[in-house]
């Protein structure tokens, strides 16, 4: 296999080109997603036969618990890197990604809160899915309290590579819980392989809300790691020559 | 093979990552029964329920079962999972998605009489998701299933005739 477009793309001058160059695309399509997802999941979309117009926080809800998920598990492969090949812009992927992937879980938190009380009769329970959500956001936490309590950059990113790696043994417990367990939270409506339990005028959205979504946590995650980038390597040569230059 | 310190590395998290999975997967085997949020009506039918305490007990509403006290918020109701059913009492106000059919959680105790006291009734919708003109057209009794209610430990003895 061909490894060369990898080391070529860690290396940071060509990261921070290639950054550049895609990021307000990304940023496009998101916008252009996420403006599609709003209106057909909130305005074409029908009501529930059950939840009547409550159930449309799901538009919300299920993009940001899956990138939760999706998120963890990127920090957490970028931990892998960290920890076994030392890439120092995989240093910078593992702390830009958990601050966008603590966000999502705190929202998907509190829209599954605020979805809660009126479906449910309750804003909170201690059921499985629940709890493992809440073991997530606190994973996210550790693994930027770690990062910041160290001073030595290097150091300090191992450390919280390692809380990463370590703490995605919570990513399947998560997606699985309503499975392997009694809950009040239902069982998933999309999943890989079965047919969606969604109608299919109520699914196109979601899918326009979650791909959205997920290229706005990338082109996130493209920019922090931008910055943390040119923060780290403020002494070279490319990074005077690349600020100099003329924007596009 | 040389054990580079690359190689060395990989072998440490493989080992730390066998080691903690294991760990993870014998906690959750171990606190199976804690982590079930709730009990079924076959679970007291085979008397695996505390007797003492509250335990939270879910089911489906029976179909014609609920009964309505109109002078005061009392209601009665029947909770089925697919094999047994329990009666329960409660008094209080009810989610706006309680109905006949639909499954709901309920908190509370287990009277002398078999009478299940509920203190804290929680709807549990499924996820199924349609418009209401398509929810009419398949047009079954109630929509809901029993299959969330059923008792999760697959292939375990329940201890009683089934």
């Amino acid at each position: 296999m061909n490894w060369t477009w990898f080391h070529k793309l860690s290396s940071p001058p060509h990261f921070h080109r290639f950054a550049r160059r895609w990021t307000p695309w990304m940023e496009c399509a998101a916008a252009a997603l996420v403006v599609y997802g709003l209106i057909g999941g909130l305005i074409l979309a029908p009501p529930d036969y059950q939840q009547g117009e409550v159930y449309r926080i799901i538009y919300v809800h299920v993009p940001a618990a899956w990138l939760s998920l999706a998120l963890y598990s990127g920090m957490a492969v970028a931990g892998l890197i960290v920890l076994i090949w030392r890439v120092k812009l995989a240093e910078c992927a593992l702390i830009s990604i958990a601050p966008v992937g603590a966000s999502f879980t705190a929202l998907a938190l509190a829209t599954g809160m605020l979805w809660g009380k009126p479906t449910w009769g309750a804003y909170w329970v201690w059921d499985a899915r629940l709890t493992s959500e809440l073991v997530l956001l606190f994973l996210y936490l550790g693994v930027i309290a770690l990062h910041g309590a160290m001073s030595e950059p290097r150091a300090a990113a191992r450390a919280a590579a390692l809380l990463a790696v370590v703490g995605w043994v919570n990513v399947p417990i998560v997606r699985y819980s309503v499975d392997w367990w009694n809950s009040l939270h239902q069982t998933s409506s999309i999943t890989l392989l079965g047919k969606p339990t969604l109608d299919a005028s109520m699914l196109w959205p979601l899918f326009g809300m979650a791909l959205g979504l997920t290229l706005f946590s990338a082109a996130n995650v493209m920019r922090r790691m931008q910055a943390e980038n040119v923060r780290r390597n403020a002494r070279q040569r490319w990074v005077r020559e690349q600020l100099e230059a003329p924007h596009v | 093979m040389k054990m580079t310190a690359r190689r060395q590395r990989m072998a440490w998290i493989a080992l730390l990552l066998v080691v903690v999975g294991a760990a993870a997967a014998l906690a959750s085997a171990a606190f199976r029964e804690n982590l079930m949020y709730f009990h079924t009506p076959t679970d007291i039918a085979s008397g695996e329920v505390p007797s003492s305490t509250n335990f939270r007990l879910g089911g489906l509403v029976t179909t014609g079962s609920v009964d309505r006290d109109p002078d005061s918020l009392n209601v009665a109701f029947r909770l089925a999972d697919c094999d047994h059913e329990v009666q329960v009492q409660y008094s209080g106000i009810l989610p706006d998605l309680f109905r006949e059919g639909q499954g709901i959680v309920t908190m509370g105790y287990l009277d002398d009489e078999g009478t299940f006291q509920a203190q804290q009734v929680l709807a549990k919708h499924d996820e199924n998701y349609m418009p209401p003109e398509l929810a009419e057209r398949l047009a079954d009794e109630t929509g809901h299933s029993c299959e969330p209610f059923k008792p999760v430990r697959a292939g375990y003895d329940t201890g009683y005739d089934s």
